[in-house]
């Protein structure tokens, strides 16, 4: 599987690429060959390495060990803008041009047209009409970027980075925010450049998406290559199966779903304009609600919903039959709900406060400022509660930012069980977590719920949502498609179900 | 179709035509070319500064020295042309090297140790103020032939009389105008004010050009210094303080965002002609007080910030509302 | 003090150590240039002495950095409160030119400056206006809103309970003494008592956390601007007393820098987050301490900010994240520090997304 037959050298080839964090070896002796004309999709789970790969390609990251030829020569990127030089191209999810310059600008920044010692704007208007052309983009150059859609965006993105750097163009999930118009464009563009002979490395969450335009690929577990293969010859099965290191049917176990108690929240048609159509939603308790869905498919956007962080402008929450008022957060927490958000960094740890003061922020929070928590209360809280989720730190007067990904995780949802919520919505509970801390916190999901606490997990491992939902609401395009109940909850129906609607 | 990154600039303008027609109205003596030309000349030291302020807020920076430079630059030459024989020529060189080294280093300074602007030029301002204290603390008078003759320079226009200065001031302008919108330099101004990382990523010399940045505001505090010891003959070391103010007000006024990335020199041109004019009219009107001046400026300047607060709310929504509609124009599909 | 806190700190005289360093040796160059310094008479019921006289003319800067070390603490900043010393000096001074009490003026002045602390925190927490720009509106037009106050004059006043507040003495005392240490002590009181310091940290460190954690950061945000203002009321009715006139041109000419930097100069970091209040003061002596060894020395006053200049210099390089990552590493790798620091920069290229 790994050793095709192939009719070129590669432009970029990585040999033997390392990188160690503390704690953990990101990437270890990593091979990647990317072929002129073709692209490569760059396959793994959430943490297998892939970006840690990308960043040691375009020299945001030192890599520990390996070598990086171009061409058979070696080279050695030590910044964006030098591997940019180099003839790596990178464009990531959220676009990298700047909002408030135009489209032409963004597109010749560093290295306008000039004469006579100033920029030729027209020639450089004209110019770039003629580069977007190229790619199918009728636009006027001379409007600022935020005038046009993300896909827009997007592809003058790539026609920068193809621009500048003429070889190797590395795509980072480009397609995570578009719909399926957009994503067709995105492909056309892809194809222009794949047919100017360069390298196009592709990295997706959408199976479907690297079968359609990708030739090779190379799939990544733990930090190391699991096989290189190319994708005619392979199904949807052989990649996953690869990604995961397991077969799929031997992970879904027979759930012992105990029986769910009285409805805890009843939502109807709850939404926003411009945010997610209305959707509604009962969760019992004793229940745990799964919502899955790709990225930017509305499951963030529920939880914020719910929780006030974004104030619904229609629909209504009732809990125990009463209807009641979320505003904002505050309001939520008085009502004993509590969020462990997606973004730990933006939107869960205050990094400066030490480990103790952040386990009892939304405690203290609710109890208002007037009644501070006894002394000897508050290191009794965080005491029990790093001995229950085996929190691991020096001290409790630590910042909480010195801790791991994973007792980050912990202290916030200690944080949140402190308060002891009847509802708690955990937005991708194991994202960038290591394995050991993973599965506590699986077993911790199952082990609330059996104690008759309501829950709604949003994430997207699948394997994860089958193993502790009682329920699975699937999420597309903001709105939700599709609810799977007992038998039906498995990774191949939450798959289909977002699928089909995909392929529509 | 007029873009709707123009908008602020359009309305300083409206604001300007708007004042000025206010102004005619109840003293239609103002309408008069020699309002216009005192306009240029009282206004002039302030404007080259605010060019150089114009930059730095561009690139979401600020600059609070200038007031202090302006006045070292002062009493630098008013003493420098007391104690030595040096031709003020020679004399305006060196202290726009000195200037342009001290907006260097504290650009260096905050590039470097990565401090936020504010401090950095914070100290800047009470070092540059320290530093023309140091050289003298009383008003030293300059007296030199070659003063008298660039002061006696002027174009006259039906009695009017358009100064050096003044003319100075409007050329900065335009220079400033050509850097900031037809140069590499320029645009990297713009980059950074858009976004450090993201220019950073693509390739703006982030080092360079901040420190740049810093140095061109130095040296055309130092410019202004000049052209302030010309109009005034003096060098006073407790002089234009608060100057930066005024230059963050105008800029501000001229459209500018102050959180960077957004504006126009030429904005900031009719954000200082706004100022002098609300200036002229109180003198024209005699019986105003002057703090009337301070509140107007500050009323314009926070009915400004709400504006930009509001343009970039709507474009916020608006954008919010695009990935909407794709969205469910997909789901539509479907 | 501390056993009792919220969010218990590794011990506040590790925390005020440097300040302290600092101070002694401000304290210790006043000596040099002037052996008499620390001695203190008692003549006329009132305490006399260069030590007094640094307490006494630091009352400003001290009554100011309470409330902007608070204000600083939630990461935002207040350029206003010069001008709003300016104010409330001036509505005091009129109030009491009217013929009313001095009760009523200090009310008065009080709640000027609590509406001009109103005003920049509906600014900052509603409208969501960046600290800086927010409070520069009122830097620009609050002396003109206190010229108008006092019809452009210096306002001139002998009501003698006024002027007690800026130049009389409680107990031998000098009454500014001790307002600012009365004040400074009631609001560390208060918020270390409560758990309002460690909410408004928490704003300061990172504010959607706060929120999403359910604190209301809109309210206390208004709080500290609040605040902010009530003690440059104070200060600016000090003021105002102790010339027995309001100048609404020079009162609190500079000072808000004057207050920034004392609560730099206390280790408080402008990016926000932990803060002590008792290291703010300390750094508003040390300031007022530089001021009396020029002074003394008879050195011309003119080096006064040369010198503050370079001492905010020294206190960025150290309060540097560059210098700080580089001391750390030297520290953490022994003999061969790495100079270009490959492991910070994973974390600074996350932290900046």
């Amino acid at each position: 599987m790994t050793d095709t037959h192939t009719p070129d050298a590669p432009v970029l080839h990585a040999r033997g690429i390392s990188k160690f964090f503390p704690g953990t070896i990101a990437l270890d002796d990593v091979e990647l060959r990317l072929m002129p004309g073709e692209v490569h999709a760059l396959l793994g789970e959430n943490g297998a390495g892939k970006s840690t790969l990308i960043k040691c390609l375009t020299g945001a990251y030192r890599r520990d060990a390996g070598t990086l030829l171009m061409d058979g020569q070696e080279i050695h990127p030590v910044s964006t803008a030098d591997s940019q030089r180099l003839g790596i191209g990178t464009v990531y999810q959220e676009v990298n041009l700047l909002p408030n310059l135009t489209v032409a600008e963004n597109l010749f920044l560093g290295r306008q047209p000039m004469r006579g010692g100033f920029i030729a704007r027209r020639r450089m208007n004209e110019e770039a009409r003629a580069v977007l052309a190229g790619y199918g983009l009728r636009i006027d150059p001379a409007e600022p970027l935020t005038a046009y859609s993300v896909a827009i965006q997007q592809v003058i993105a790539i026609a920068r980075a193809v621009e500048m750097s003429g070889k190797v163009l590395i795509l980072d999930e480009p397609t995570a925010s578009l719909d399926h118009d957009e994503v067709q464009l995105l492909f056309d563009v892809i194809r222009q450049v794949k047919a100017r002979g360069l390298a196009v490395v592709f990295i997706t969450h959408f199976l479907d998406q690297v079968f359609a335009i990708s030739d090779r690929a190379t799939v990544l577990r733990n930090g190391r290559v699991v096989g290189e293969c190319l994708l005619a010859e392979m199904t949807q099965r052989d990649v996953v199966t690869m990604m995961l290191g397991r077969q799929l049917e031997a992970r879904t176990k027979a759930r012992d779903v105990g029986p769910a108690g009285k409805t805890l929240v009843e939502i109807d048609d709850l939404g926003k304009r411009g945010m997610m159509a209305p959707f509604s939603l009962n969760i019992r308790e004793g229940e745990v609600v799964g919502l899955a869905g790709l990225l930017g498919s509305g499951r963030t956007e529920t939880a914020n919903l719910i929780f006030g962080v974004e104030p619904a402008d229609q629909g209504r929450i009732a809990l125990r039959g009463q209807d009641i008022s979320i505003k904002n957060p505050r309001d939520a927490v008085a009502h004993r709900f509590a969020l462990c958000p997606e973004d730990r960094k933006i939107d869960g740890i205050v990094g400066d406060l030490s480990v103790r003061d952040n386990i009892i922020l939304a405690l203290q929070a609710r109890q208002g400022w007037m009644r501070p928590i006894p002394r000897a209360k508050v290191e009794e809280i965080a005491r029990s509660y790093v001995r229950a989720l085996d929190i691991r730190l020096a001290s409790l007067d630590m910042p909480i930012r010195l801790l791991s990904g994973g007792n980050q995780q912990k202290a916030l949802l200690a944080r949140w069980l402190a308060t002891n919520p009847a509802f708690l919505i955990l937005d991708e509970p194991t994202r960038g977590i290591d394995v050991g801390a993973h599965a506590e916190i699986i077993t911790l999901i199952e082990q609330l719920r059996a104690d008759g606490m309501a829950l709604l997990v949003a994430s997207s491992e699948l394997e994860e949502l089958v193993a502790y939902s009682t329920r699975v609401v699937v999420l597309r395009d903001r709105q939700q498609v599709r609810e799977l109940t007992g038998d039906q909850i498995t990774p191949d129906n939450i798959i289909n179900a977002i699928a089909t609607e995909e392929v529509a | 179709m007029i873009r709707s990154t123009h908008l602020p600039l359009l309305i300083t303008l409206a604001t300007f035509v708007l004042a000025y027609a206010l102004c005619a109205s109840a003293y239609p003596a103002m309408l008069s070319l020699r309002v216009v030309a005192n306009l240029l000349t009282d206004n002039a030291f302030l404007g080259i500064a605010a060019v150089g302020m114009t930059f730095v807020i561009l690139s979401g920076g600020i600059d609070l020295s200038i007031g202090s430079v302006i006045a070292f630059t002062g009493v630098f030459l008013a003493v420098i042309l007391r104690e030595t024989s040096m031709h003020p020529l020679a004399a305006f060189a060196l202290v726009l090297l000195l200037t342009t080294a001290f907006g260097t280093a504290m650009g260096a300074t905050i590039h470097y140790l990565e401090m936020p602007p504010f401090i950095v030029t914070l100290a800047g301002m009470f070092l540059a103020r320290g530093a023309a204290y140091v050289l003298s603390t009383e008003s030293v008078p300059i007296t030199h032939e070659f003063y008298d003759t660039l002061q006696g320079l002027y174009w006259k226009v039906d009695g009017a009389r358009f100064r050096l200065i003044g003319g100075l001031m409007v050329l900065t302008f335009i220079v400033g105008a050509l850097v900031a919108h037809r140069t590499r330099f320029g645009q990297n101004v713009y980059a950074l004010g858009g976004g450090e990382q993201a220019a950073k990523l693509m390739g703006v010399p982030v080092a360079r050009t901040t420190i740049g940045i810093y140095a061109v505001s130095g040296g055309l505090a130092g410019l202004s210094g000049i052209v302030f010891s010309l109009y005034t003959s003096a060098g006073y070391s407790l002089a234009t303080v608060g100057v930066e103010l005024d230059a963050i007000a105008a800029v501000v006024i001229g459209g500018t965002l102050l959180t960077g990335g957004y504006g126009f020199v030429a904005g900031t041109f009719f954000g200082i002609l706004i100022m002098g004019l609300i200036q002229t009219y109180i003198v024209f009107d005699g019986t105003l007080s002057s703090w009337w001046t301070k509140i107007v400026i500050g009323s314009l300047l926070f009915a400004f910030i709400l504006l930009q607060k509001g343009l970039t709310w709507a474009a916020k929504k608006r954008a919010a509302q695009a990935r909407m509609r794709t969205a469910t124009g997909s789901a539509a599909l479907s | 003090m501390t056993s009792q806190t919220i969010g218990p700190r590794p011990s506040v005289m590790r925390r005020i150590l440097p300040q302290l360093v600092i101070l002694a040796v401000a304290l210790a160059l006043n000596v040099a240039v002037f052996p008499e310094f620390f001695e203190i008479d008692f003549r006329n019921g009132r305490l006399f002495g260069n030590l007094i006289d640094v307490l006494n003319r630091g009352a400003p800067v001290a009554l100011l950095c309470i409330g902007m070390t608070l204000v600083i603490a939630t990461k935002g900043i207040d350029l206003s409160v010069g001008a709003v010393m300016a104010i409330a000096g001036a509505v005091a001074a009129s109030v009491v030119v009217d013929g009313h009490g001095w009760g009523t003026a200090l009310l008065a002045a009080l709640a000027a400056g609590g509406l001009c602390g109103l005003w920049n925190g509906l600014l900052v927490a509603v409208l969501r206006i960046q600290p800086i720009v927010a409070t520069l509106v009122l830097m620009v037009a609050g002396r003109g809103i206190a010229q108008l106050v006092t019809e452009g004059k210096i306002l001139t006043f002998d009501n003698p309970g006024l002027i007690h507040l800026g130049a009389g003495t409680v107990a031998g005392v000098p009454t500014p003494i001790l307002i600012w240490l009365a004040l400074g002590a009631l609001v560390t009181f208060v918020v270390r008592k409560t758990a309002l310091g460690m909410l408004i940290e928490a704003i300061g460190i990172n504010e959607r956390s706060s929120r999403l954690a359910g604190i209301n950061s809109r309210v206390l945000l208004v709080c500290v601007y609040l605040v902010s203002g009530l003690c440059a009321a104070l200060a600016g009715v000090i003021v105002a007393a102790d010339i027995k006139g309001a100048d609404a041109n020079n009162a609190g000419l500079w000072l808000e820098l004057d207050a920034i930097l004392a609560v730099v100069i206390g280790g408080n970091s402008l990016l926000g987050g932990r803060f002590s209040i008792i290291a703010s003061l300390i750094g508003a002596l040390i300031i007022q301490s530089v001021n009396s060894v020029i002074l003394l020395s008879g050195l011309p006053p003119e080096f006064n900010l040369v010198i503050k200049a370079l001492l905010i210099l020294g206190i960025l390089v150290i309060q540097s994240p560059r210098i700080g990552n580089y001391i750390y590493l030297l520290k953490a790798s022994g003999p061969q520090p790495e100079p270009d620091a490959p492991a910070s920069r994973p974390t600074k290229e996350e932290t900046a997304r």
